[in-house]
């Protein structure tokens, strides 16, 4: 966006202010007067979704934190002083925890969209990674949020998520001490988590700031993927994109609302409701379900060391899709071959999501007994995870760079209003 | 478009589930409790009922301690009495019953002159004392095993209230061949597993069920209700189940009470803004 | 880039997308209701929770106090004198009913009627809050000795900075022998 700014003070403060601190220059600048494309489908509502998140989540947080005692011992009953005795503290906590699944929900639909469209290709390279490191920002919050209540599942999935790092080899274990600061999960590891827990959103805060920004440099993706070429091609934010984010935030307070006051627990675990007893190892040790695609890779390998690095690597993945990607034409909407691996791709990551609330041993197919491979019967989860997680590596490091030179893409319209090709922007 | 859609929701519903436990267990009952749905409230006079089976046969063993006497004369609860609401600018420590309810209870405290530990009788603002000192004291008292806290028992096992209900219905006759150790009681509702006393290679696909070390606590007519109800076992099974539920998830009526103003209101806000959406476009394409 | 796009829309003449059209205000006004509606919880959870409020009455045996006892108890937090006075006590202050008081109050508007030796006072002394010891001072009622102010045997302020009495709760005797607080 190289345009030069139109804002014009109206009165005697805004020209005061504006000569000395241009804050409301920029927010027209960026909010207001912002040429966007006038094609953008409502899967470019969720960038809107994504900042009412982040800030419903610190707001709450902030809340709650006024009332939580970050101690192994009092832990767990001040999240019950919270939920019984607190003015209207079972609706923040509630908000809060239900307010992290549909924060990743969110920022799972905006990943895909990006995937989808090709919003990271050149120039938006750095955006992608921008967002990438949200996304991690976003993980180790939840991760550590999650521990905060010190019930069962609490503990011990910090237990399991912290012992990973002691698979590296001669750093390892002194890696694991320092994040414990104990010789196992405990008190001190607590109490550093619920500072972190506080602070990473405000580094996630900066890092959207810096999301937004690199956006605004390069401007929106549509769903064409050609960029816009003249003033007919987009429209002004405010109302334009403005009145769009908010119905889709509307809609999407009503998912949230029909979690929080309908079903507040379907996305947690019951064994969290059971204090933390570091003797007394849960059935079925579960982490949030946003974080189950990666346990399930991670498990899949039957080194240790082996499915941690693959765990990484499948993060990695994402942070290096810019370079992995060989295809010219941005929008799957002109790619039919990469559509149809997309959507296997997808299918792919909601396998390897179930197979991770599974025990690895479990019959996929119930009653069917087949040979054993490598120890583990064919017609088990942990060969289901294996496979899906073979064709997630394979969907980066080997579709991506050849479809990009093999496939044969639908013609591209010339731009996002042209009208040769009307009938095709309507599509999908 | 909508493809992918429906997609995405199915394998959220799918991933939602839970993981199934290793042994199997008798099918849970299907009990419509008052209390479930978007528009469930608690039935007070069940609640009643369960609160004196926990207080006559449970509080022997299981600890509330989340529990305190004035709760129950909070709204949704057994003993909520609308003239001692803050509506009436009075609160639930007022309110009689629970007083009397509060004072039946011998309560640990220091005799603030000499320093003793002594027990006093309880006041609405004291918590529901405890069987046990201490974890140690509670297996001494139980053959080694540990009597859980009630508190959230109903949020804290798979299948909530139904499956207490089931439970506490469970205890069938052992099946032919299985050994029941000492200390031991069959129930077809707990998911435990039989291995302790079944030998599979031997004796072939165990039988559905655990092995509990809670004897069975109910009979019929152990407790007499007030309210005239047939004290049967599944009577005192679905009433404590329910007194369990409110006790896990008191603010349960508020909740869904709040839920269904805030429903209302999303969906016409969401109507206004797809109204005012159209009008901002309606002379655009896109 | 394209520049700014705001006259890049055609759109009949004089009809101006941004104009303030019914529907936007009523949008407008419902979202600013519902900020307003969400805002109250997140105020509201600062006000103390249920369990604070359920200890904030607390009910005391008087039986176990002797004439010219006191007692201390922690109510809300704050010291809380109960003073079993003696008839030369109770004397004492209302000889002084009306005497020239920084803050004049008579004995009997301190007190319960029919109930004057039981004197029930918030033990924090008016000046910077300290606890005053009993039986200090020149009043024979109570001292504080962090500046020096003195209390006659009805809590009120005879010498020393403190602007005010002793402050007298809300309390109400449930019985003879039975006082509640709060």
């Amino acid at each position: 966006m190289s345009g030069h700014s139109t804002y014009e003070p109206k009165t005697g403060f805004t020209r005061w202010l504006d000569a000395r601190l241009p804050i409301l220059r920029l927010g027209h600048d960026s909010f207001v007067d912002y040429p966007t494309p006038r094609n953008l489908n409502y899967w470019w509502t969720f960038g809107g979704i994504l900042s009412l998140c982040l800030a419903v989540q610190i707001v709450t947080g902030i809340v709650l934190a006024m009332h939580y005692t970050p101690s192994a011992a009092a832990a767990f009953t001040s999240v019950e002083h919270i939920m019984r005795d607190v003015n209207y503290g079972w609706l923040l906590r509630y908000m809060h925890a239900n307010g992290a699944s549909m924060f990743f929900i969110a920022v799972y639909i905006h990943m895909l969209r990006g995937v989808y469209y090709g919003s990271y290709k050149a120039p938006r390279e750095v955006l992608w990674i921008l967002g990438c490191v949200i996304y991690l920002l976003m993980m180790a919050t939840a991760f550590m949020g999650y521990v905060l209540p010190w019930g069962q599942m609490s503990f011990h999935g910090a237990v399991v998520i912290t012992s990973l790092f002691s698979a590296f080899p001669v750093v390892g274990e002194a890696i694991t001490t320092l994040l414990w600061g104990a010789f196992a999960v405990d008190e001190p590891t607590l109490k550093r988590f619920f500072s972190l827990h506080y602070l990473l959103p405000f580094m996630i805060a900066g890092v959207v700031i810096l999301h937004v920004w690199a956006l605004h440099v390069v401007g929106q993706n549509n769903p064409t993927g050609v960029d816009p070429k003249s003033k007919a091609d987009t429209l002004p934010f405010t109302p334009y994109a403005t009145v769009k984010d908010a119905f889709g935030m509307s809609v999407f307070l009503i998912l949230f609302a029909t979690l929080v006051f309908y079903m507040p627990d379907a996305l947690g675990h019951a064994d969290n409701y059971v204090p933390a007893n570091p003797l007394v190892t849960p059935a079925h040790i579960v982490p949030e379900w946003y974080f189950l695609p990666f346990y399930a890779i991670l498990r899949a390998l039957p080194d240790k060391l082996m499915g941690v690095l693959a765990m990484f690597g499948a993060i990695a993945c994402i942070f290096a899709l810019p370079w992995l990607d060989t295809s010219k034409v941005k929008s799957m909407r002109y790619r039919p071959q990469a559509r149809a691996y997309f959507l296997i791709f997808l299918v792919v990551c909601i396998i390897l999501g179930f197979c991770g609330a599974k025990l690895p041993s479990d019959q996929v197919i119930p009653g069917l007994v087949t040979v054993p491979v490598f120890g583990d019967d064919l017609n088990s989860f942990v060969w289901l995870s294996r496979l899906a997680t073979a064709y997630y590596f394979a969907y980066f490091l080997v579709v991506m760079p050849l479809l990009g030179l093999t496939e044969k893409p639908l013609p591209v319209p010339e731009t996002i209003s042209s009208p040769v090709l009307g009938d095709a922007d309507k599509k999908d | 478009m909508l493809r992918k859609v429906t997609l995405l929701a199915a394998a959220l519903v799918l991933i939602g589930g839970p993981a199934l436990a290793s042994s199997k267990v008798k099918e849970p009952q299907d009990i419509a409790f008052s209390f479930e749905g978007p528009f469930g409230t608690f039935d007070q006079a069940q609640l009643q009922r369960g609160y004196k089976i926990y207080r006559e046969v449970c509080s022997a063993c299981h600890s509330m301690n989340l529990l305190a006497f004035r709760n129950l004369g909070d709204r949704g609860g057994p003993f909520y009495d609308p003239a001692y609401s803050p509506a009436h600018g009075k609160t639930s420590n007022d309110n009689p019953v629970v007083k009397a309810l509060a004072a039946e209870a011998q309560v640990a405290d220091i005799d603030p002159e000499t320093g003793d530990a002594i027990k006093r009788p309880g006041t609405p603002a004291d918590r529901f004392p405890a069987p046990f000192a201490n974890d140690a004291a509670a297996r001494a008292s139980n053959g080694g095993a540990l009597p859980p806290d009630l508190s959230l028992m109903a949020k804290a096992r798979e299948g909530g209230p139904e499956y207490i209900a089931s439970l506490l219905q469970g205890y069938l006759t052992p099946p032919a061949g299985l050994i029941v150790p000492a200390g031991q009681h069959y129930n077809a509702s707990f998911p435990g597993g039989v291995s302790a006393g079944w030998d599979e290679k031997k004796q072939g696909h165990p039988p559905e069920g655990g092995l509990i070390a809670m004897a069975p606590p109910l009979a019929d007519d152990k407790v007499s209700f007030d309210d005239g109800t047939k004290s049967t076992v599944r009577q005192q099974a679905q009433d404590v189940a329910a007194f369990l539920m409110w006790a896990a998830e008191p603010k349960l009526e508020e909740r869904k009470q709040m839920g269904l103003s805030v429903m209302i209101f999303l969906i016409l806000f969401s109507g206004l803004l797809y109204a005012s959406y159209r009008r901002v476009w309606r002379h655009e394409s896109h | 880039m394209a520049d700014t796009a705001a006259d890049a829309t055609n759109h009949p003449a004089g009809d101006d997308p941004s104009r303030r059209d019914f529907i936007h205000i009523a949008a407008i006004t419902a979202a600013v209701g519902g900020v307003a509606a969400v805002a109250w919880p997140f105020i509201d959870q600062m006000n103390p929770a249920a369990d604070t409020m359920a200890l904030a009455s607390v009910e005391y045996d008087l039986t176990k106090l002797e004439p010219g006892q006191q007692v201390v108890i922690n109510w809300q937090g704050k010291p809380l004198f109960i003073r079993y006075r003696t008839e030369a006590q109770i004397a004492a202050a209302v000889k002084d009913d009306n005497v020239s008081l920084r803050d004049p109050q008579t004995d009997a508007e301190r007190h319960k009627d029919g109930k004057a030796q039981w004197l029930v006072l918030v033990g924090s002394c008016t000046h910077l809050g300290c606890v005053p010891t009993v039986g200090g001072g020149d009043y024979g009622g109570w001292f504080c000795p962090c500046h020096g102010s003195h209390y006659d045997t009805s809590g009120r302020i005879r010498k020393g900075p403190a602007p005010k009495n002793l402050a007298v709760p809300e309390y109400a005797f449930l019985s003879d022998t039975k006082v509640k607080i709060g």
